[in-house]
């Protein structure tokens, strides 16, 4: 039914994809409309953090000029309203994802915190000496370095699935990687600096076979495409607020009822409690036991705006975007003498290049001098660069606010570099 | 052409950057230091003998990175062959100076790296401009045969 329902989606949105008008939709985005150093903004830095739309500042405005007050605990009006909001929010990301119920959504500070708690709930309490976190070898350091740590105090042994030279995960050692040993299978849904899109209902599918725990990095996808976390039938998934349109500081962790049910809290303090004795206390259930003190109530509440704003574009809409500009810049830079585009032609909406001319560093500098803002480096992948031999990469990253026109200025951009420092 | 871009990658510099100077290693009796900018993976292997007297006999570095980190180092290990100790350390204080702070009359002992002035208008690499020179502050100071530095702070591990 899950399945069926991911598939009435993307069909609702594909018949509306002809219909969006994204010059109208560049309007929305205030930000972008200003000169840098002379020239007009180009932002191609969206895998870094994305732009937020006008209805997503008006709504944390709003909030703080109506209906600003703590949550859940006040028996006056504006506590009612932030509760409310707050909540809605929560009910929101839920629809969203498809979660089956709202109490598997809790808000974080973002994807490097939902991994995080994960480790230090779920991992301290099920994990034990011996036993296999299973990763990938193009993991962000926000999906690595949480489970180092925690293999430090548990004796827990870190595998990785590893990253083909196409920029693809090596899917015929999942076998032997995949074993019974193995408790949790950890990896990023698009990889942030080659693009990829990992098959995540099958590696889901996969952890299940061998009774291990999923955990997917939604971070580069919770903006881009539809997810449905019921047909992909993960555990875990972990998204940033800041990435999808919303504020930053806020996120969420998707857990599955039975798995938050069983973990215990992170975090002691206020708001996660039942009832609290000088010796003991007594915790509320998921989603409450894990948001212990006064949550980030304006950005959950811009979250939430930014889930609609987003819904009312449609995520199928988006990513057919996305990706038919990451397919027009890779044909484009491949054009240009001595640079090399990293990552599988089937890509997500960005682009990671090396240029034999010029350093990340170098490039970037030069791009921003035109108005032109790239990533260059190693984008929290460094084993992933060590392994590729790479100093590390320059991204264009897209989203919908952005055009072919603009990465056709950032090719004379580029073509002017590669003279600049040959 | 953009002016700033002009100044920050000056023609020595490229050149610099694309043919560096006194690249290799000192194998004999010579202090050795790794510096590296873990964000960016600049990364140099500075290889310093110092004379009896504690003055810099000779000087050479292997590594990777930017053209402005390379090309510092490569400028910086003409500069200070054959300078005594203090005067090493003189142009190290002076170099940090030219790309962080406003110099009106940089110090004629800089000789070319006066070029690299222009760094100081791009705050995020002015640490590239450093590393090779917060590589030469360490040989000097440790002594030792081996040691590592970093610009971006103490690694804790």
């Amino acid at each position: 039914m899950a399945g069926s329902k991911v598939r009435a989606i993307l069909a609702i949105h594909m018949q509306t994809t002809t219909e969006v008008n994204w010059q109208a939709i560049r309007k929305d985005f205030p930000i972008l409309h200003q000169e840098v150093h002379g020239t007009p903004l180009i932002y191609f830095d969206s895998a870094a953090s994305s732009q937020k739309p006008r209805a997503v500042i008006d709504t944390l405005r709003h909030y703080y000029e109506h209906d600003n007050a703590n949550v859940h605990r006040g028996l006056h009006v504006l506590s009612t309203r932030a509760t409310e909001g707050y909540e809605a929010a929560r009910a929101k990301l839920a629809t969203y994802l498809n979660a089956a119920s709202a109490d598997e959504i809790i808000f974080t500070r973002g994807t490097t915190e939902s991994i995080n708690l994960v480790a230090n709930t779920w991992g301290a309490k099920f994990l034990r000496a011996g036993d296999v976190i299973l990763l990938t070898e193009m993991e962000h350091h926000s999906n690595l370095v949480p489970w180092q740590m925690l293999a430090e105090r548990t004796g827990t042994v870190l595998r990785f699935v590893p990253a083909l030279e196409d920029g693809t995960l090596a899917l015929g050692a999942l076998d032997s990687l995949l074993t019974r040993e193995v408790k949790l299978f950890a990896f990023t849904h698009i990889s942030n600096s080659l693009g990829t899109i990992n098959p995540v209902t099958d590696l889901c599918a996969a952890a299940r076979a061998v009774g291990a725990v999923s955990l997917v990095d939604a971070a580069q996808s919770a903006g881009h495409c539809p997810i449905d976390v019921q047909a992909l039938g993960c555990d875990f998934l972990a998204l940033s607020g800041h990435k999808m349109c919303g504020p930053t500081g806020i996120g969420a962790l998707y857990g599955r009822a039975e798995l938050l049910d069983a973990m215990p809290p992170w975090h002691g303090g206020g708001e996660m409690i039942l009832s609290v004795n000088y010796e003991r206390s007594t915790f509320k259930k998921a989603p409450g036991k894990f948001e212990a003190g006064t949550p980030n109530i304006a950005d959950a509440i811009g979250l939430g705006a930014a889930v609609d704003y987003l819904e009312g574009i449609g995520r199928a809409a988006i990513f057919e975007h996305d990706t038919q500009l990451a397919a027009y810049a890779q044909g484009r830079l491949e054009e240009l003498p001595g640079v090399r585009v990293l990552g599988p032609r089937e890509r997500a909406g960005l682009v990671g290049f090396v240029m034999e001319a010029a350093h990340p560093h170098d490039l970037t500098t030069y791009a921003d001098q035109y108005g032109l803002a790239l990533r260059g480096g190693h984008h929290c992948n460094q084993p992933l660069m060590r392994k590729m031999g790479l100093p590390g990469t320059t991204r264009a990253s897209f989203y919908f606010y952005n055009t072919k026109e603009e990465i056709d200025r950032m090719m004379e951009i580029l073509d002017n570099a590669v003279r600049f420092f040959a | 052409m953009n002016t700033e871009l002009e100044e920050l990658y000056q023609s020595v510099i490229l050149d610099h950057s694309r043919r560096p100077r006194n690249k290799g290693e000192i194998t004999d009796g010579a202090v050795h230091v790794h510096g590296d900018n873990p964000s960016c993976g600049d990364e140099i292997h500075l290889h310093v003998k110092f004379g009896a007297d504690g003055g810099v006999e000779d000087v050479k570095f292997t590594g990777q990175g930017c053209a402005i980190s390379q090309a510092s180092a490569s400028l910086m290990t003409m500069k200070v062959k054959g300078r005594s100790r203090q005067e090493a350390e003189t142009m190290i204080r002076a170099f940090h100076d030219l790309v962080t702070i406003e110099v009106t009359d940089p110090p004629k002992l800089l000789g070319d790296l006066r070029l690299l002035q222009g760094v100081k208008k791009f705050p995020q690499r002015v640490k590239c401009a450093m590393l090779a020179w917060r590589a030469l502050e360490q040989a000097i100071e440790a002594g030792d045969k081996e040691s590592s530095v970093s610009t971006e702070g103490d690694v804790n591990d």
